[in-house]
């Protein structure tokens, strides 16, 4: 049986416009999501920012009521048995918010035990050693207010795992913090799998996502597009290649007239200093850079390249083709 | 036991945040002096010491309403900003085992709201603060802060719902003052505000601070502050869970 089981989950929001003649809209934020993650296994669910990432973690985390469809953590309903849920789980928010800035971060951490029932003999020993675990030894005595948002993060963390769950949400949990902060956390996120943890993680980073993933679901606009492992998703797009090209000033319109180019899978723009890179998945039998650069409307270009696709490159065309 | 223990957790955190806000701060400081002063004012035409103090203690309790009723309201406001609501939801215990605690942790800075507004009455203007029944008098403090929070708590079981509510504990601050006869006696309000007035548990609790200082029979009426505390208590528990669906349904929890 899968620890965490989501079975054609649909959430929809209800939106209003105006102010004096209200219209309401329906949003359809998860429109039929469904996984099964086994224990032990690290889950990456991936998807850009709006594809309902949070909303599927909140509604198998107990916060939000699925508009259709069930789901379940260790054989607990999230609807019907929520406590029973919530006493197996943790979960950890990205960003700064969730902490109380006028307490200490020991003080944020006692008081979360005591929630999470941690018995009271154990709770200073426990708390001491997530300090530890998350960098934050030290620093503990502090309010939290003067937390740096990465020390903020570090804290969820902590709180996340007080009471030992053996299924862990973690929403973007590396938002935030600096690269050195990054890895670490990316560590205690291996060593939790390797410690017999079920783990949910929702990431942008690709890089994070191959490192640390068994397999992946790629969700957008509410639909989960591919799943498999990360080997799977970028042998999807392996038979391939990918063009960049450094341009100094993009013209409007560049994307849709690339695009229209025969062989052509997918393309995307990003920014870098004073350059946007275009960045064109393509055929592996076709050479498509002259033609590229005829559409550029004789832009500046700089460095010009041709390399194997990535995890990323595999997630854009999965993205963008549902555009 | 570990009921209690979570609720004296929960009370000893909350209370510490509230006595770290500096907004909250400035309320405790002004709102005695604030108070005292206008009760001396309107009473000060009387001789009788009893009069006065029967003035000052109206004060007193005015203040730890207004501190249990605007921070309350603003309870909820606040963890919603700070986006501790999800996390207090997504916690096994039920959630009126968090929620009460907040709430009595305001009503405990209400305490000492009534003991300042006293203080400054005696050290001010001279009010003597002699009490007919100390003891009596200290257990009718306990009973009206514990029978404050609950009528907090009742509140703040709404504004986990409505997002706007907090508006509305702001709103019941000064009637309160009136209805509860901190200030006037319930005589000298029209007969149909009676009713509303008996089924506040401020307007007892008021009376057996009173009965207890300046002599009279003081338990009756803390019983029924205590009983109206209770019914107070077990509405918001009956509404609560189905709140909290509402909340959950609606994706109320992470608005601010």
């Amino acid at each position: 049986m899968a620890v965490v089981e989501a079975i054609d989950l649909k959430r929809t929001y209800r939106t209003s416009t105006g102010t004096l003649r209200r219209k309401w809209k329906d949003v359809e934020a998860v429109r039929g999501v469904s996984f099964g993650i086994e224990k032990g296994e690290l889950f990456g669910l991936l998807g850009p920012n709006g594809a309902g990432k949070t909303t599927t973690i909140k509604m198998l985390i107990t916060l939000l009521i699925p508009t259709a469809g069930t789901a379940r953590v260790l054989g607990y309903d999230v609807v019907k048995d929520a406590r029973e849920v919530r006493k197996r789980i943790g979960y950890v928010f990205g960003g700064e918010r969730g902490v109380y800035e006028r307490l200490s971060g020991w003080d944020n951490l006692r008081y979360f035990a005591e929630l999470y029932g941690v018995p009271p003999d154990q709770q200073k020993e426990r708390i001491e050693s997530l300090l530890e675990l998350v960098g934050l030894k030290g620093r503990e005595q502090e309010r939290t207010e003067g937390y740096s948002r990465g020390m903020k993060q570090r804290l969820h963390v902590a709180r996340g795992l007080l009471h030992d769950p053996p299924v862990i949400f973690l929403d973007e949990p590396t938002i935030g913090l600096d690269p050195v902060g990054a890895r670490e956390l990316r560590g205690t996120i291996a060593s939790l799998v390797e410690a017999g943890k079920t783990v949910l993680l929702t990431t942008h980073y690709m890089f994070e996502a191959d490192a640390l993933c068994d397999r992946i679901a790629v969700i957008n606009k509410g639909e989960i597009v591919a799943h498999g492992t990360p080997g799977d998703l970028k042998r999807g797009v392996a038979e391939g290649a990918v063009v960049e090209v450094e341009v100094f000033g993009l013209p409007d319109g560049t994307v849709e007239r690339v695009r229209e180019l025969g062989g052509v899978r997918s393309v995307s723009v990003e920014e870098r200093e004073q350059a946007q890179v275009l960045i064109v998945q393509t055929g592996a039998d076709v050479e498509l850079t002259h033609a590229i650069l005829g559409r550029l409307n004789g832009a500046n270009v700089g460095r010009i390249s041709r390399r194997e696709p990535t995890l990323e490159d595999a997630y854009v065309a999965l993205v963008s083709s549902e555009e | 036991m570990r009921t209690l223990r979570l609720l004296a957790v929960g009370w000893y955190f909350q209370f510490k945040a509230i006595l770290r806000s500096p907004f909250e701060g400035l309320f405790q400081v002004i709102y005695p002096l604030f108070f005292a002063t206008v009760a001396f004012l309107m009473f000060r035409a009387g001789t009788d010491q009893k009069t006065l103090l029967y003035a000052s203690l109206g004060a007193a309790v005015m203040g730890m309403w207004s501190a249990t009723s605007t921070t309350a309201a603003g309870a909820m406001q606040r963890e919603r900003w700070h986006g501790t609501l999800e996390a207090l939801v997504a916690s096994p215990p039920h959630f009126s085992l968090i929620l009460l605690p907040i709430t009595l942790a305001m009503s405990t800075v209400g305490v000492y709201c009534l003991v300042a507004t006293l203080l400054f009455g005696r050290f001010l203007f001279g009010i003597d603060l002699t009490f007919e029944h100390p003891l009596l008098f200290v257990l009718s403090i306990v009973g009206t802060v514990i029978s404050f929070g609950a009528l907090g708590f009742l509140f703040a079981v709404t504004f986990v719902r409505f997002r706007a509510a907090w508006a509305l504990g702001n709103l019941f601050e000064y009637p309160v003052w009136l209805i509860g006869g901190f200030l006037v006696p319930l005589v000298l309000l029209p007969d149909w505000v009676r009713p509303i007035s008996w089924a506040l548990a401020p307007t007892w609790g008021m009376n057996a601070i009173r009965e207890s200082s300046l002599g009279g029979t003081p338990l009756p009426d803390l019983a029924i502050c205590l009983a109206l505390g209770a019914a107070y208590l077990t509405i918001g528990i009956l509404v609560l869970e189905r709140v909290l669906t509402a909340a959950r349904k609606r994706a109320a929890l992470s608005l601010t």
